[in-house]
């Protein structure tokens, strides 16, 4: 595309101040994102961020954009009407883990398997901090927080696996700590036809600070995050020292590259035919304290909710012509009275 | 052979035939068709269609009675009849629930097959009614529908188990022939509806002929009867029903404004139809969205709207509840939206399949905030085209949220229509903007989309993909003007009392109301919804009898109309007729001060016109 007038990360800056508390990762998201939008040869005018309620709902009004900020929950609802009524356009969802794994968990599982053009930012800090502290679908079981002074009972929702579970064609990770891997995530995202999903590790460093820090704190990358690429072995660690095998009983086990056969590092295939490997690796961390895999788990082609719904309109306007409403009136059986 | 079928038939200026069966005989269908053919014949005609929630309750129980009541006549009518004249039953479970509404004398049809023992027993009967002497009363008619039917069948090869359910065409054919309606537009329908399987549709033909035929030869009948058609302004007709009219005049806004229509609807009783329908016109352009649930459906709308599509969501009060917070918010962002309510019986489940018009207040007040929306209800299933209309007209011009109010009555009743010249529609504008329309502090052209035209308080309205007018809006209350985020308390005030005026303002653009009946009346009646048939015809029986009375039919609930007060003033009594406990009356009362009495009737079913005339006469006399 030659035709979209060149921006700069500037002109997708607001006047408006930016009100998410200090140090919050919030902040390195938003830059992520107004860093990448004039690499994506898109105008502003054609891009709409759409969001719920919670602290990360408040995206919208720092992009100069077209922007809702809606109510909680329904952003993935209200954004799939827009993007159906409006296939011209770009149309984003912000939103946090409450908000779209909890009260919007329904509009979240329906848009993603409906494969509505959406790209979905789901900042994940695994805590409710709008509403100041309370534990949250992702929230670790045990967490004791104002809401759970004896601990959580919940066992919490993996946003991978739902997503994957949803039927989703394009399901990712990343971090606030790395503004490179999230740009080339959300570059990916962007450029996925259908509903694609960023899981977005963010931290909250008012009510759950240092919740990823085992894993994205700098010292600790190397050796807890699992870098996934297409069609490469699942290695990490100091020169690629652990790697990730498929057992027997279909579970994906970290290994030391040493103690196997190399041939049995699982390759990474996002475009497998089924779930199933991206599933595996979703489970390889019951949570960010373990080494966790990082990247596209998996990106698919499937139908785009959006075309199919203008073939069906263009399909019908072929068979029967444009809407002639006196016709329609007459429809039924008519008689006439002179 | 008799000779009865050569006898001139008996002319009637009005008939009221209730067909009741059970949930699996396809009375519903049988009703349809007998409608049909009277509209085409030209009879003026109002229908109620009464169906139990469940598919298919069980067989023969008083649970699984389905009816359908048809009123046709030679003159104009309003309602579908207060007491049938006659009642075809076709089970004893239906005679039972049925008989308590047929007039005295009336005439019974009965399907003779089915009252043995068992079915009996199931419909609670001790003794057969047929030989007890409990019918004395009626002129009854014992014809074995269900042996003839599978008799009349054979030579169509079908299995005699399914022989019995083309049993509902011989009632048909047998009430066609006592009525002389034409039959060629039935044998058309049923070509057209079961053409595609030979075999069933010889077996509903061989059916309709017979029970036609049986009319004819069975020394049972011994004349016909004819209604004669009634006079009706020239023009094409159709027979509509509320939810059909509902859906076409969402089309015809949609054409009217130039706009898309997009529907997000979960599917509920009794809306449904209108999803039904609206989804088969995509040639129209028109976007369907069979949402995850009613507020995804309200959602989609709403996000819809936002791109400039017609944004519309149809439900019944349970999914009203469900929505109210995205209603809100489309208060807040000011933007068009008809939230269509098919109002049933409540609370909670209630009665899904019965009407009721219970959600005025609902409408009013329900949602959080001062959040106040335009409402409008219609009054007849043809109305229901206008309304739709009407509801598109004030989302637009006024960007807010509009609910239309209709009902279980409205949406599954049916009346003929004259169709409006569509070229005589007059079309809906709507201006969006395309320019900055402030300047910034530093002097830069900015757009803010909170400026408002100062005669309708409608903010500007700038699409996504407009060149340089990006911008922001949300549910935190907003800055007048710049609609940035302000949590100003002179600002909110502000916000709240210009979201308040702009509703008002709506009143303006409604045409003063016209009241019907006695210039110098004593009383007024005044109703909202599908009571106005009920009304009227009780409000002409009054007058027949010399008393002075006036009749005023409200379409616009919120606002009301401009000289509402003015006229209610002119009346010294005031009876406000409602299907529920005195919802409008409360409004009115609080608005005007008026000593508005209500008569309510919170039973599933619409007023009668007797019931009406009975408080009318009460409330003059009293």
């Amino acid at each position: 595309m030659t035709d979209v007038a060149p921006t700069t990360r500037k002109d997708w800056q607001t006047d408006q101040e930016v009100r998410w508390c200090p140090g919050c990762g919030d902040y390195s998201i938003l830059t992520a994102v107004q860093m990448l939008m004039p690499e994506l040869d898109v105008r502003r005018e054609d891009t709409v961020f759409v969001s719920g309620i919670g602290c990360a709902a408040r995206f919208p009004y720092y992009m100069n954009t077209y922007g809702m900020h809606t109510i909680h929950g329904r952003a993935p609802a209200i954004a799939t009407g827009l993007a159906l009524a409006r296939p011209d356009l770009d149309v984003w969802v912000v939103g946090g883990d409450g908000d779209l794994l909890s009260i919007g968990g329904n509009h979240l599982i329906h848009a993603l398997r409906r494969n509505v053009n959406l790209t979905i930012l789901l900042f994940n800090n695994q805590i409710y901090g709008l509403t100041k502290g309370q534990y949250s679908p992702t929230s670790e079981r045990g967490k004791v927080t104002k809401s759970t002074p004896f601990g959580s009972l919940d066992q919490p929702f993996n946003p991978i696996a739902l997503a994957l579970g949803a039927q989703a064609t394009f399901v990712a990770r990343t971090h606030d700590m790395d503004r490179q891997h999230m740009q080339e995530t959300f570059r990916r995202a962007h450029a996925h036809k259908g509903a694609a999903v960023v899981e977005i590790y963010q931290n909250c460093n008012v009510f759950n600070d240092g919740a990823f820090a085992t894993i994205t704190g700098k010292a600790n990358r190397e050796s807890m995050l699992i870098p996934l690429e297409h069609g490469q072995p699942v290695r990490f660690g100091p020169e690629g020292s652990k790697g990730v095998v498929i057992d027997d009983s279909g579970q994906a086990r970290i290994v030391e590259v040493d103690d196997v056969d190399e041939s049995e590092i699982v390759t990474h295939d996002e475009q497998a035919p089924t779930a199933a490997l991206a599933f595996m690796l979703s489970q390889l961390a019951s949570s960010p304290e373990e080494p966790t895999p990082v990247g596209v788990f998996r990106a698919v082609e499937r139908d785009e909710y959006g075309e199919a719904v203008e073939r069906q309109i263009a399909g019908a306007q072929d068979q029967r012509g444009p809407g002639d409403l006196s016709a329609l009136l007459r429809s039924g059986a008519t008689w006439d009275v002179v | 052979m008799t000779d009865t079928a050569e006898r001139k038939p008996e002319s009637l200026d009005r008939l009221v035939i209730r067909f009741a069966g059970d949930s699996g005989d396809g009375m519903q269908l049988t009703g349809d068709r007998f409608t049909s053919a009277s509209a085409l014949f030209g009879n003026d005609l109002a229908t109620l269609p009464e169906f139990p929630a469940e598919i298919r309750a069980p067989a023969g129980t008083l649970a699984g009675v389905s009816a359908f009541q048809v009123h046709i006549s030679d003159h104009r009518i309003n309602t579908p009849g207060d007491a049938p004249n006659v009642l075809v039953a076709m089970n004893p479970a239906a005679l039972k629930a049925e008989l308590r509404g047929l007039e005295d004398g009336g005439t019974v049809i009965v399907n003779v097959d089915t009252f043995d023992e068992r079915n009996l027993t199931k419909a609670g009967y001790t003794d057969n009614p047929l030989t007890d002497g409990s019918l004395d009363a009626y002129s009854v008619y014992e014809v074995p529908m269900t042996s003839l039917t599978k008799e009349a069948v054979i030579p169509a090869g079908v299995k005699p188990r399914d022989a019995d359910r083309s049993k509902n065409f011989f009632a048909l054919g047998l009430v066609t022939w006592m009525y002389t309606r034409p039959i060629d537009a039935t044998l058309a329908w049923i070509e057209e509806k079961f053409g595609k399987n030979p075999m069933v549709h010889q077996a509903n033909v061989l059916a309709f002929k017979a029970g036609h035929a049986f009319g004819e030869t069975a020394e049972l009948f011994d004349h016909t009867y004819q209604v004669a058609p009634a006079p009706q302004e020239p023009g094409t007709y159709t027979n509509i029903s509320g939810n059909m009219a509902l859906s076409w005049g969402l089309i015809a806004a949609s054409q009217l404004a130039k706009l898309p229509l997009f529907l997000g609807s979960y599917p509920i009783t009794p809306a449904s139809d209108i999803l039904h329908e609206l989804s088969k016109h995509k040639n129209f352009g028109v976007r369907t969205l069979q949402a995850e649930d009613e507020i995804a459906g309200i959602g989609a709308a709403l996000g819809a709207a936002f791109g400039g599509h017609i944004g519309i969501t149809t439900t019944s009060g349970p999914g009203v509840a469900l929505k109210s917070e995205t209603m809100g918010l489309a208060i807040s962002l000011e933007l068009p939206l008809v939230i269509v309510d098919i109002q049933r019986g409540g609370p909670s489940t209630g009665l899904p399949t019965k009407t009721e018009a219970a959600d005025l207040l609902l409408a009013m007040y329900g949602r959080h905030g001062e959040s106040p929306l335009p409402i409008i209800a219609a009054s007849t299933p043809s109305d229901c085209f206008e309304v739709a209309i009407e509801a598109v007209r004030i989302a637009l011009e006024y960007r807010t949220p509009v609910i239309l109010l209709s009902d279980g009555y409205l949406a599954n009743g049916t009346e003929p229509w004259k169709l409006p010249d569509v070229d005589s529609l007059r079309p809906i504008e709507v201006e969006f903007a395309t320019a900055p329309n402030h300047t910034s502090a530093s002097g830069d052209p900015e757009y803010w989309p909170y400026v408002r035209d100062p005669e309708t308080f409608a903010r500007s309205w700038a699409l996504p993909g407009t060149d340089g007018l990006m911008h922001r809006i949300g549910g935190i209350e907003k800055q007048e003007g710049s609609g940035n985020i302000s949590y100003d308390p002179a600002n909110h005030g502000e916000m709240v009392a210009v979201r308040a005026a702009k509703v008002a303002a709506v009143a303006k653009s409604i045409p003063p109301v016209e009241v019907t009946g006695d210039a110098d009346a004593d009383l007024l009646v005044l109703g909202w919804g599908s009571t106005w048939g009920a009304i009227a015809t009780a409000v002409d029986r009054a007058r027949a009898e010399g008393d002075r009375v006036a009749q005023l039919h409200l379409r616009h609930l919120n606002p009301f109309p401009p000289n509402l007060g003015e006229v209610l003033g002119r009346y010294r009594k005031v009876l406000v007729p409602e299907m529920n406990l005195g919802q409008l009356s409360r409004m009115i009362r609080a608005e005007f001060l008026v000593d508005a009495r209500s008569v309510n009737k919170v039973e599933g079913t619409p007023f009668t016109a007797a019931e009406l005339h009975a408080a009318i006469t009460g409330a003059l006399h009293d």
